[in-house]
């Protein structure tokens, strides 16, 4: 029987001596400065198309929107490492389950409270009377 | 400067004013507890136990020691929560033609309010937590939590935090606006007093801990399994701890945050949830149901838990389904992020939120009642054992269908449009809260507690605890559900229409057979006590247990296991029996351990202190005591010397010792 | 059951000859990754705050009159910088050079300070303009979001310092390369989150 198995040696104080279970990608030069050159990119065009003003402020809005989304993920992948592996992928599910909250939190607020407003506030009609 | 500055200056708003002198019940209460607290102090010295709790209980990292410190912080806190309970029933039998009852307006209004907080955050909870500390690393065949430091340090947290609320009762008041706080009576323009404050700082503190114990859990239940345990091989209580620990990770910032908002109102003078200058109070309301639906979910996943070990055990059968079961889980975790609008269909967010919502809420029933069935097939052709366990899992499953009815009902925005804040909802939540999540309690007590303490508890104690909690959960709620049809509405303290009384007063007569219940159960555990030679159980497992818990002895040694198991089944010790199973006598070695530290208490004691400056406006001691909890929060960083090894002889001796043990049973 | 059943005499292993140790520290990763998930959602909802209250001035003014994008360019700079320089710091972690590692942790210390210093004179302008906190719903739900990203990296400073004491006095070892870690994700967090902030609540603000 394999219960008498267990040998001695189960006790090993190596491991506090150096760091081979530590399966953090703290990344290399490189990718640092590939983060850091798109991350000032995605900052700098947004910020220069509102101070100038070169488009319509819609397009604007939108651009700026998919800008600050491609930035995070930049952030995410350079700077915070993410990846399928790192600690098991539990961090990615992690990541991927507070992100579905953060928007079903978000879009659901702002989808009630609007619908609130436009249902509860008076304001509303009126202007539409005014215009 | 003179008296009349320096005296607000240190006291803030404190004054003698702010002992409840003027209240005859407080004043008889206050002398009862004082009596009783310096006794217990007193015993404690004369017994000379200070140093033993101290060294053993109040710095323990363990987690079956922490589990069990806060199984009593919950039991305790019930039996203030019941108190309240049977207050407001009293009032309400009483207050009728002309009646004004016993209690004023201000009075009972902070025990409606403070029943609603208490059972949830300081009874629930931490019954809970307890539950799933104590357990859920045995289950899994692991030493200790993965942040066993952490685990004492939400412990005290959570009890500061109710410290406070106790602290409420004697030294100035409670809120008066109900357990959620909406806005803007929770303002500073409508509740200037300290009830508010005492509230938000209570629920603050104790959510700290609340979180961190999330995050601990969750990272003990992914990273420290025995080897072979595959996500799908986990025990079912061990799935359902660990997606409510998700959802605690996942809601509870959403209350800090929207408490946090709720603070700056009323201390800063932001607008967030005033009716002036932009502000919104329904956003705090849509706000604290993002989190507080969820919560609900975090409260009876585990008890589902519970409630799938309890049946497979007891019909001595594997669970059915456990695959659907996990799915069920699962998916119930995502859902409860889904439906929060329920609690305020009247809002007036009009007939497409109210649809969407009516419809998700109906969903989410489904996976709930696919469990029901799971059990019930595993209870079919089982060999059934009718221990204690098993009879609440039996009164809980013919309870709590009828509270997911009337939830059901409830969801369907037309009739929640007559129904709401009725008495009708009132009976609804406390149906699936009592019989999902006390009943769950109750039969999670009743089976692990012969692992925490090397004995079973008394079968007729436990009877008679069990009948009175079932008759008297449907003789006091049943009432509520008629009387909620009939259109009363919650927290009202007198009545004019003389044909209600009836049904109050067997609400209250409902209300007191569960006291008889809360009292048996209570003389169940001293009857144990007293008999705990009779009723002692030395083989670890006296139930015919099937996961790993029940493969150590009972009180399990500090280290849980001498060697962790290898898994290879989901009722993993059911399997190992199965194979022939021998327990190793020899070859052991010493066990690595994290060492006890006093910094949980310390900071949650300077937590305390901080709350309570805040409420009553002592902005030197606030500051003071913010100051001193990063001070011995850094300081405790600059301790690396955490752990120790439980030298290989003294696991050798435990060992023996349950070695002789066994043989004595089996001799 | 017998359906499941097993072979009793087949030989297995009940417990593995070696015990699985659990390193100390090896779930400080996954759990602090967790702690930051539940910060997110901390911000989440002061962002939802603002997504609904935001358009609320109370006839107060609104972003266009108030927010200048001068200095948050400026601001959102020094929070850049000070990604990469911990950045660097990390990379020196890595090759154990324990000065090399001080250096550009108090270098990324510094580009945080004057990151504080321009958001507090920031607020201040702003205070002195009478846009207090207290002016309305908008200025309610910008001073919190934008200050309680202010509080974190004031917070993540106090423990950059309290670690390049432990780093100058313990030297690199495997804990206090832990905590590096730690507040490395920290730090990159809450560059994250000023993403959000300077996109949703200035850039946006402007357009309004």
């Amino acid at each position: 029987m394999s219960a008498d198995n267990h040998a001695a040696e189960a006790h090993h104080d190596d491991h506090h001596g150096h760091d081979a279970h530590d399966d953090h990608d703290h990344g290399s030069f490189k990718s640092y400065m590939i983060g850091f050159v798109l991350s000032v990119i995605l900052t700098a065009i947004p910020f220069a198309l509102v101070m100038t003003g070169a488009l319509p402020a819609q397009a604007t809005a939108l651009i700026v929107m998919a800008f600050a989304v491609v930035q995070i993920v930049v952030h995410m992948i350079y700077f915070l490492h993410m990846n399928t592996k790192s600690e098991g992928g539990w961090n990615m599910l992690a990541l991927i389950f507070t992100i579905v909250i953060v928007f079903i939190c978000l879009a659901g607020s702002l989808w009630v409270m609007h619908h609130l407003n436009t249902n509860m506030m008076p304001t509303h009609d009126m202007t539409q009377m005014v215009g | 400067m003179n008296a009349d500055q320096l005296i607000p200056l240190i006291f803030g708003r404190l004054t003698l004013e702010a002992l409840p002198l003027h209240e005859p019940i407080l004043v008889v209460t206050m002398i009862v507890v004082a009596l009783g607290g310096v006794a217990l102090l007193g015993a404690l010295t004369y017994f000379k136990l200070w140093g033993y709790l101290w060294k053993e209980w109040f710095t323990t990292v363990d987690h079956k020691k922490i589990g069990i410190m806060y199984m009593i912080l919950g039991i305790i806190m019930l039996l203030r929560g019941f108190a309240d309970a049977i207050m407001m029933r009293i009032q309400q039998a009483m207050a009728f033609g002309g009646s004004e009852g016993y209690l004023n307006a201000h009075h009972y209004d902070q025990i409606f309010t403070a029943h609603g907080v208490i059972m949830i955050f300081f009874v629930a909870m931490p019954l809970i937590t307890g539950l799933m500390n104590y357990v859920v690393p045995l289950q899994i065949g692991a030493r200790d939590v993965s942040f066993p430091f952490l685990n004492n340090f939400s412990f005290w947290m959570t009890t500061a935090g109710a410290v406070m609320v106790m602290a409420s009762l004697f030294v100035g008041e409670f809120a008066r606006t109900g357990w959620l706080a909406y806005p803007p009576l929770s303002g500073i323009g409508y509740s200037p007093g300290v009830g508010v404050d005492y509230y938000i700082w209570a629920l603050q503190i104790a959510g700290v801990g609340t979180t961190l114990s999330g995050i601990n859990l969750i990272a003990t239940i992914v990273k420290m399994r025995a080897p072979g345990m595959g996500m799908m091989k986990m025990p079912v209580f061990t799935w359902t701890s660990l997606c409510a620990n998700v959802l605690i990770v996942a809601s509870f910032p959403v209350l800090t945050a929207v408490l946090a908002l709720l603070t700056l109102d009323r201390y800063v003078g932001t607008n967030f949830f005033t009716n002036d200058f932009g502000g919104n109070p329904m956003m705090y309301v849509n706000l604290i149901w993002i989190w507080g639906h969820p919560e609900v979910y975090i409260l009876v996943l585990p008890l589902f838990g519970v409630f799938s070990e309890v049946a497979s055990t007891f019909s001595g059968k594997r669970l059915f389904g456990y695959t659907s079961m996990v799915y069920a889980t699962v998916v119930i975790t995502i859902l409860s992020y889904l439906v929060w609008l329920h609690h305020f269909f009247t809002m007036g967010s009009g007939a497409s939120v109210n649809s969407f919502f009516g419809i998700t809420t109906m969903i989410i029933s489904i996976p709930t009642g696919a469990k029901i069935f799971n059990w019930l097939f595993t209870m079919y052709r089982g060999r059934i054992r009718f221990e204690l366990p098993m009879m609440w899992l039996i009164a809980f499953m013919l309870t709590f269908v009828v509270g997911g009815m009337t939830g059901v009902m409830l969801a369907v925005p037309p009739a929640d449009f007559v129904l709401h804040n009725s008495l009708f909802l009132i009976a609804h939540f406390h149906n699936v809260i009592i019989a999902g999540v006390l009943f769950g309690l109750f039969a999670g007590i009743n089976f692990w507690f012969p692992k925490a303490f090397g004995f079973k508890l008394d079968r007729t104690w436990g009877l008679v605890s069990f009948w009175c909690w079932v008759v008297g959960f449907w003789l006091a709620f049943a009432p509520l559900y008629v009387l909620g049809l009939m259109g009363v509405t919650r927290r009202m303290r007198v009545f004019d229409d003389p044909s209600l009384q009836i049904w109050f007063v067997i609400a209250a007569v409902g209300v007191a057979v569960i006291a008889v219940g809360i009292l048996a159960m209570l003389v169940q555990f001293a009857v144990s006590f007293k008999n705990r030679d009779k009723l002692r159980d030395e083989t670890g497992d006296p139930w015919g247990g099937r996961t790993l818990e029940w493969a150590t002895s009972s009180p399990p040694p500090d280290y849980n296991f001498a060697f962790t198991p290898v898994v290879y089944d989901t009722d993993a010790w059911w399997d190992m029996k199965r194979r022939g199973y021998k327990r190793p006598k020899t070859g052991f070695a010493a066990i690595h351990m994290p060492k006890n530290t006093g910094t949980g208490i310390i900071i949650s004691g300077l937590s305390l202190v901080m709350g309570l400056a805040l409420v009553w406006y002592i902005w030197w001691l606030a500051a003071l005591s913010f100051l001193a909890v990063i001070a011995v929060a850094i300081a405790h960083t600059f301790n690396y010397n955490r752990d120790y090894y439980i030298p290989v002889e003294e696991v050798r001796e435990t060992e023996d010792a349950r070695t002789r043990a066994l043989a004595g049973t089996e001799a | 059951m017998s359906a499941t059943a097993i072979k009793t005499d087949e030989p297995v292993v009940f417990h593995l000859p070696e015990e699985p140790h659990h390193p100390e520290g090896s779930s400080t990763g996954l759990g602090f990754w967790m702690y930051l998930m539940s910060d997110c959602l901390i911000f989440a909802m002061l962002f939802a705050t603002f997504g609904v209250l935001g358009g609320n001035y109370a006839a107060g003014p609104g972003p266009k009159e108030l927010f200048d994008l001068d200095l948050v360019a400026v601001n959102t700079a020094m929070l850049l910088f000070s990604s990469i320089t911990y950045g660097f710091a990390m990379l020196a972690m890595g090759k154990n050079r324990i000065n090399q590692t001080l250096v550009w942790l108090a270098v990324t210390g510094l580009f945080g300070l004057a990151f504080l210093g321009i958001e507090l004179y920031e607020f201040a302008h702003l205070i002195h303009e009478g846009a207090t906190p207290q002016r309305s719903a908008f200025l309610s739900s910008f001073f919190v979001l934008v200050g309680t990203h202010g509080l974190h990296v004031t917070f993540g400073i106090i423990w950059l310092v309290t670690l390049m004491v432990q780093v100058k006095f313990k030297g690199l070892i495997p804990a206090n390369k832990r905590r590096l870690m730690c507040l490395s994700m920290f730090w990159h967090f809450l560059d994250v989150i000023w993403i959000g902030v300077f996109t949703f609540v200035y850039l946006l603000g402007m357009l309004r």
